[in-house]
């Protein structure tokens, strides 16, 4: 058995940066993460990282109030408005911490932190390095968390790479740690703790058209619901514009920002076309432009009635080089096109999961104990559609308000102690689940059941949604859920045994799908990424509220909860 | 041009096999897959307990480097319509094995983190960012986008003959802040890799700047701190001893 103070599962962005501020204040961490933290999604993230710095010459007038508004109405007016604000008032600072501890940010000619125009954003104030921020912003944030690591006069942060947490320990609504498997050698250890700080990013694998990295099953969502802990707005999923046609890698909204042009194939900028883009065109929020782009493919206008042409050749090839090598470099490798002198093939993807698990804006919840950044949370400062630079922004800043709050928790005495025996009872609870699997009689192939699952999403829960492809996708994640427990695993070694995780993981990725069909089915209203065909228009009378899910122990129960509306007005969003 | 690739895969368990063995497998394909969704498509469907590590698909995790046909490279960014009808894969070398094409990278990380990979510098005196020129910030283009996939290491001759030798990434590290004017710590950086299984122990065979998948050219940066320990050297600043 193991212990630290706090345990951080994830080790992305927000995990890394809540367990920094936990060392910070001289207690001890333990961080959890089934890949090297290195190989965390966040790395994928290109575009930028938004800050009100006035850093830009176009972005003098620019504010935390202006970027907390932006974000507002980007969010359909469904995000928490305290929260947001929250966020934007501490971007400046976290930014400039980045900086101090090495991110190699992009400049102006000033020397500045460089900042670009971005989508639903009133001034340019997203800050980039090239079009690779994630990576650098991940890189810097490790280096630090070494550096706290490996310094001796510090308490002790312990880095636990390649261990898979199957199991989240709650005793009557107070956290007491989780259960892991060290993947290498496939053992199940306890690792105690006064709190426990999720961290595990978004579920867009439930999807076969998306962006995410293969770890990102919706597993470290389903892993907490199974305890009992809601999951908010998971039906609004946001469908990123711009994916490669040929395997939905990203292309960066920094490549529209920097000026590049949406083309349909009569070669027309077509989202002119459209009162809701028709001024702000390629930078008109993500929810948008996609629905636009996808309207145009219906509509016979997409090119070889598959895709839209992302054209950068207008910009020329220094600029290219400069502040887009990263996308040029996907572009020859994914779809053989250089966007120096051709137009990249894009269609609109699944890309980021605006809801998650359900925590306020101090980052917890009616467990005690329990907190949760980053995108597998729902604070809720995205709402109904998150805004391009918000997601990296969200992951340092309620990372480290999720270290703080932890931290101060068990500062002021934690919870009392918890009879020990529990922690036996629930491992061998775990051994046994997973002996199960592997020993499993049944026939069913777990491979097949997710690339099922993965087409229903992509047909059923799309840019279009209507009640009645709703309620058949639903029923067919039902039936794929009935299959669950018949599958059959081809290897049954517990040592680095990769099949043994995905098929874990498939349950929760199930999970995950019928909590985002249920509530898309539920909200007969469109509202940020979430458009109904048969519902179009938002109304916010019956459903300007958030939905929250909770596990019944077979399948989800939805209710709903107030938004916080106190500082801005619901109005009709426009671009 | 046949629509089966063959896959010759490296298989290893130190703990059960005597020795490793290659096995074989046909896996249909067409245009625009990678070596990694082939190595996919024999774990969901034909052998589950072939371990090897990957997650972006893109090539910015650098989980997934091995060797493929003769070249270290990563498996998501390697096209199949590129490689031969055979295509033999074995695991990064310079580590070892845990299982198949899963190697053990604690040696790698910890030469990682032996050489202070983080920024060295004084604070912003204006709590705001300190001021770095275009063309400061230049200087560390492409050594900043190393992966840390360890393509190199596993390339290095000399990290095979060496298991002290830090190795091409780790090196390349130092120099990325050696190279920061916003790093304070430049003799430092200089003293802690002039020795024998620092730079020096680097013999200029090009492997690591032929392989890395993110043209970091390890070796130029290499080359650039040793120019630098000779010049710190000949003024005096830094001691000879040791090399």
């Amino acid at each position: 058995m193991k212990y630290h103070s706090v345990i951080v599962v994830g080790g992305g962005l927000a995990g890394l940066r809540a367990a920094i501020e936990i060392n910070k204040k001289n207690m001890t961490v333990g961080l959890i993460s089934k890949i090297h933290p290195i190989r965390s999604h966040s790395i994928a993230a290109q575009g930028g990282v938004n800050a009100a710095l006035n850093n830009h010459h176009r972005g003098y007038y620019d504010s935390i109030e202006k970027h907390a508004f932006d974000t507002i109405k980007g969010s359909d007016y469904l995000a928490d408005q305290k929260a947001a604000l929250k966020m934007t008032s501490n971007a400046p600072e976290r930014i400039y911490e980045m900086e101090s501890w090495g991110c190699p940010f992009s400049r102006t000619p000033e020397g500045k932190i460089a900042q670009r125009p971005f989508g639903g954003a009133g001034f340019p104030r997203t800050c980039y390095s090239a079009d690779k921020t994630g990576h650098m912003m991940l890189h810097t944030l490790y280096e630090t968390a070494v550096r706290f690591e490996t310094q001796n006069e510090r308490n002790e942060m312990t880095i636990y790479d390649e261990w898979f947490v199957t199991r989240l320990i709650v005793d009557n609504d107070v956290c007491r740690g989780v259960i892991a498997i060290n993947i290498a050698k496939g053992e199940l250890e306890v690792f105690r703790s006064e709190a426990v700080i999720w961290a595990t990013g978004g579920t867009g694998r439930v999807y076969g058209k998306t962006s995410n990295a293969y770890s990102n099953t919706g597993w470290g969502m389903a892993v907490p619901y199974y305890e009992g802990i809601g999951i908010k707005d998971l039906e609004f999923i946001q469908f990123h514009p711009t994916e490669l046609i040929t395997n939905n890698v990203l292309i960066t909204e920094g490549a529209r920002g920097e000026g590049g042009y949406l083309v349909n194939n009569k070669g027309e900028r077509f989202l002119a076309n459209y009162p809701d883009s028709s001024k702000a065109l390629e930078v008109a929020p993500r929810d948008i432009v996609a629905r636009n782009m996808k309207r145009e493919i219906l509509e016979g206008r997409g090119i070889n009635d598959k895709y839209i042409g992302l054209d950068l050749r207008h910009l020329g090839a220094k600029r290219i080089l400069e502040r887009l090598p990263g996308i040029r470099m996907h572009s020859i490798h994914f779809a053989g096109v250089d966007p120096i002198n051709d137009f990249i093939p894009v269609a609109p993807g699944q890309h980021y999961t605006m809801g998650g698990i359900n925590v306020n804006e101090t980052t917890g919840c009616e467990v005690k104990g329990f907190y949760a950044a980053g995108e597998c949370s729902c604070i809720s400062v995205h709402g109904a559609n998150r805004l391009g630079g918000n997601s990296l922004l969200e992951t340092i800043t309620f990372g480290k308000i999720a270290g703080d709050e932890a931290a101060n928790y068990v500062s002021a005495g934690g919870s009392s102690p918890v009879n020990a025996s529990i922690y036996d009872k629930i491992l061998s609870e775990e051994e046994a689940k997973i002996n199960d699997l592997l020993n499993s009689k049944g026939k069913e192939a777990h491979p097949k059941i997710r690339s099922e699952m993965n087409n229903i999403m992509d047909e059923k829960a799309g840019i279009f949604r209507e009640a009645k492809t709703l309620k058949e996708g639903l029923d067919e994640i039902m039936a794929l859920k009935e299959k669950y427990p018949n599958i059959k695993l081809l290897s049954s070694n517990k040592k680095a045994n990769f099949e043994l995780l995905d098929a874990i993981q498939l349950k929760g990725s199930l999970d995950m799908a019928e909590i985002i069909l249920k509530g898309a089915l539920n909200r007969e209203e469109s509202r940020g990424s979430h458009f109904r065909t048969d519902f179009p228009k938002r109304n916010d009378e019956k459903y300007l509220k958030h939905t929250v899910a909770k596990w019944n122990g077979k399948t989800a129960d939805l209710s709903y909860k107030e938004v916080d509306i106190s500082i801005y007005e619901p109005k009709e969003r426009k671009y | 041009m046949s629509n089966i690739k063959t896959f010759k895969v490296f298989r290893f368990d130190p703990e059960k096999d005597k020795k490793p063995r290659f096995e074989t497998y046909k896996v249909e394909w067409k245009s625009g897959q990678t070596v990694l969704d082939g190595l996919n498509y024999i774990r969901d469907n034909i052998d589950g307990s072939l371990a090897y590590r990957s997650s972006c698909r893109e090539g910015v995790c650098g989980s997934c480097a091995m060797h493929i046909n003769g070249k270290y490279c990563l498996a998501c960014e390697q096209q199949l319509k590129e490689l031969s009808d055979t295509i033999t894969i074995r695991p990064l070398a310079n580590l070892e094995v845990i299982k198949d094409l899963f190697v053990d990278m604690a040696p790698f990380w910890k030469k990682y983190k032996a050489i202070k990979p983080y920024l060295i510098g004084k604070e912003s005196s204006t709590g705001k960012e300190r001021i770095q020129s275009q063309d400061e910030r230049a200087h560390l283009d492409k050594v900043i986008d190393c992966v840390l996939c360890a393509s190199c290491y596993a390339a290095c001759g000399m990290n095979a003959i060496d298991p002290e030798y830090l190795g091409p990434a780790a090196l390349s590290k130092v120099n990325r802040f050696f190279l920061d004017s916003r790093d304070s710590a430049k003799e430092e950086r200089l003293a802690m890799v002039a020795n024998d299984h620092g730079v020096f122990r680097c013999h200029t065979m090009f492997n690591c700047q032929i392989v890395c998948p993110k043209e970091v050219d390890p070796t130029a940066n290499i080359s650039n701190l040793k120019r630098n320990i000779i010049a710190s050297q000949m003024s005096g600043k830094l001691s000879k001893k040791g090399v």
